[in-house]
């Protein structure tokens, strides 16, 4: 019972009439939980007192599903991971196990994975920031969003045949080479898309609503980010400047030219604009790959473990043996474990892969950026309002097959 | 053991004597090593990577003096994952500890081995609060207690499911259907 305000008693403000808290449960089937999360509220009033995540509802042993696969079979597992970035999963799985095999990758079909991956990204972030929208109530970017994701799947589709699930990056390089006629296709896309961007920002950077709703809502600082794992955008939101691109290169990112960017403030806005501007700099590095890209292998010289082409297989001996002999009992892969972590869309996808020396392997784990990035929620959700809540799920980007697999 | 304690201990500035600038990891470890023999039992290096051994009583001092000692600075825990070696192994379980540090960019891992008979190590939750959701991940698939973590809870399957799901001797195709439960 206080107040500061100088009312006739009959007026005086409670501040807490009935002096309890009530505990609602937001989820699983929330529209703005993306997917299956539940959210365990604790609420004074408006006032989010305590949110618990629950998760798990999308779990599907998928970890477990690696040690009875063959290697190769596991691409199409990490496909139903973070399924709005699935090459980046194809790329950090293909990476760990080439590292264990100790292969070397052409330099064409290294091109081609940063090509596609850095697409994909820009894929992933347009979903993130039209769903991120519409929970907010602008409804409008989602169209425009979709719209610009459409023509990333198609050109997806035109290389690997799957617009959702694309497996197309192989252990030891790619499935196939790009067709014909794919760089013109991605230079149509690349022409349009900065005008695009253009557009987001002029519907919701310069909204007055949707800043308020953002700016300092569901704030953290930079030494709880660290302390929590934060990774990706939502770290960089917190002002540390910490790339897996640029802090432990692969597939020749040291070889391309882009910023890092980051925001200072920690809050929802910060990760939104962090996130914009990422996509300029995927814009740029698409640039620089298309340049690169020149004639040569797309997959590397180990003909135990990459499937020969077609053409070799009708007229080789020994293609034909190779063939069915991966297909049929798999490669052997020396015993050992790695850790390769990549930046993905969301933050630091880490796969560690552990071989006894066998065709499959003994131990597969996925450091999803999703489970980390949410186990921070209850820290950033502290003392916001329930809509606060929609808005900074929103701002971490979670996708729930990726936490919960 | 409470984590208090272990903070104590790990902190003092006895830092070994080595001044260099950027060490590698392999290097911080043999260093630590040198002034610690029973912080680590083994230090492998393998595709470019560092493991170090750790027994489990000294994990958390190791942990908090990797993450607070200047010249190492693994501010980041990257991922805490178990591994199960098989029903017939002694030590039959790991559980891998991946660092990274934010403004070296280095990485180490740390792997503890537990014996089935006592699948218990202290937790790091104190040293890094991202470790909660691993460590309740890993005790939710491998059944590893983590000593003193504020919330040991399962996290991916339901609270009444019955046995842990990603040890070897668990069927791929569980026991029974849970709806039937």
């Amino acid at each position: 019972m206080s107040t500061t305000l100088n009312l006739p008693p009959q007026f005086e403000i409670v501040d807490r009439p009935l002096d309890t808290q009530m505990t609602i449960s937001m989820g699983p089937q929330h529209p703005s939980t993306h997917g299956v999360l539940r959210l365990e509220l604790v609420l004074d009033g408006e006032m989010v007192v305590k949110a618990t995540p629950d998760i798990g509802y999308l779990h599907t042993g998928m970890e477990k599903l690696f040690e009875y696969k063959k290697y190769q079979q596991g691409i199409v597992i990490t496909d139903r991971m973070d399924y709005l970035n699935p090459l980046g999963n194809n790329l950090a799985y293909v990476m760990a196990v080439e590292k264990l095999l100790g292969l070397e990758i052409p330099e064409r079909a290294q091109t081609i994975r940063v090509l596609t991956c850095e697409l994909q990204r820009i894929a992933s972030h347009l979903v993130w920031l039209g769903t991120h929208a519409l929970d907010i109530g602008a409804m409008t970017v989602f169209f425009y969003c979709f719209r610009e994701r459409e023509k990333i799947l198609n050109l997806i589709e035109a290389a690997s045949g799957g617009r959702l699930t694309p497996s197309y990056f192989r252990i030891g390089g790619l499935m196939m080479d790009l067709p014909a006629g794919f760089e013109r296709r991605v230079k149509q896309f690349l022409d349009g898309f900065p005008k695009s961007l253009d557009e987001f920002h002029k519907l919701l950077s310069g909204n007055r609503i949707f800043q308020k709703r953002t700016q300092g809502v569901g704030q953290i600082s930079a030494e709880d980010a660290i302390d929590w794992g934060l990774s990706g955008p939502c770290l960089r939101g917190s002002g540390i400047k910490l790339d897996i691109r640029r802090a432990n290169p692969y597939t020749g990112y040291e070889n391309y030219d882009f910023e890092i960017p980051t925001e200072a403030d920690g809050d929802v806005w910060a990760r939104y604009m962090v996130r914009m501007r990422e996509m300029t700099e995927s814009h740029k590095i698409v640039v620089q790959a298309l340049a690169r890209l020149k004639p040569g292998p797309v997959k590397a010289d180990a003909p135990k473990v990459v499937l020969p082409d077609r053409e070799a297989m009708k007229t080789h001996m020994d293609a034909l043996i190779h063939h069915f002999l991966i297909v049929a009992e798999g490669f052997d892969v020396p015993v050992g474990e790695v850790y390769q972590p990549i930046e993905a869309s969301k933050g630091e996808l880490g796969v560690y892969v552990k071989s006894d020396g066998g065709p499959k392997p003994a131990r597969v784990h996925f450091r999803g950026p999703s489970f980390v990035n949410l186990s921070a929620l209850p820290q950033m959700s502290e003392g916001a309002m329930v809509a606060d809540i929609v808005a900074i799920i929103g701002s971490l980007d979670i996708v729930l097959g990726e936490i919960d697999r | 053991m409470t984590r208090g304690e272990d903070n104590k201990q790990a902190l003092p500035e006895q830092t070994p004597t080595i001044s260099s600038q950027n060490l590698t990891p392999s290097q911080l470890v043999t260093a630590l090593q040198r002034e610690r023999p029973d912080w680590f039992n083994e230090i492998v290096e393998a595709h470019g990577e560092v493991t170090a051994i750790v027994p489990r009583e000294h994990i958390v001092e190791v942990c908090s003096r990797l993450k607070t000692w200047p010249e190492a600075k693994f501010d980041f825990l990257a991922d805490l994952c178990g591994a199960d070696r098989g029903p017939e192994e002694e030590p039959r379980f790991e559980v891998n500890y991946h660092l990274f540090s934010t403004t070296k960019h280095h990485r180490l891992r740390l792997k503890v081995l537990l014996s089935e008979d006592d699948v218990k190590v202290p937790t790091v939750t104190n040293v890094w609060r991202t470790a909660n959701w691993h460590e309740r991940e890993t005790y939710d698939l491998f059944g590893v207690i983590f000593d003193g973590h504020p919330d040991l809870r399962r996290i991916l399957l339901p609270d009444d499911w019955e046995g842990y799901a990603l040890r070897k001797d668990f069927p791929l195709r569980g026991y029974e259907p849970y709806s039937l439960k």
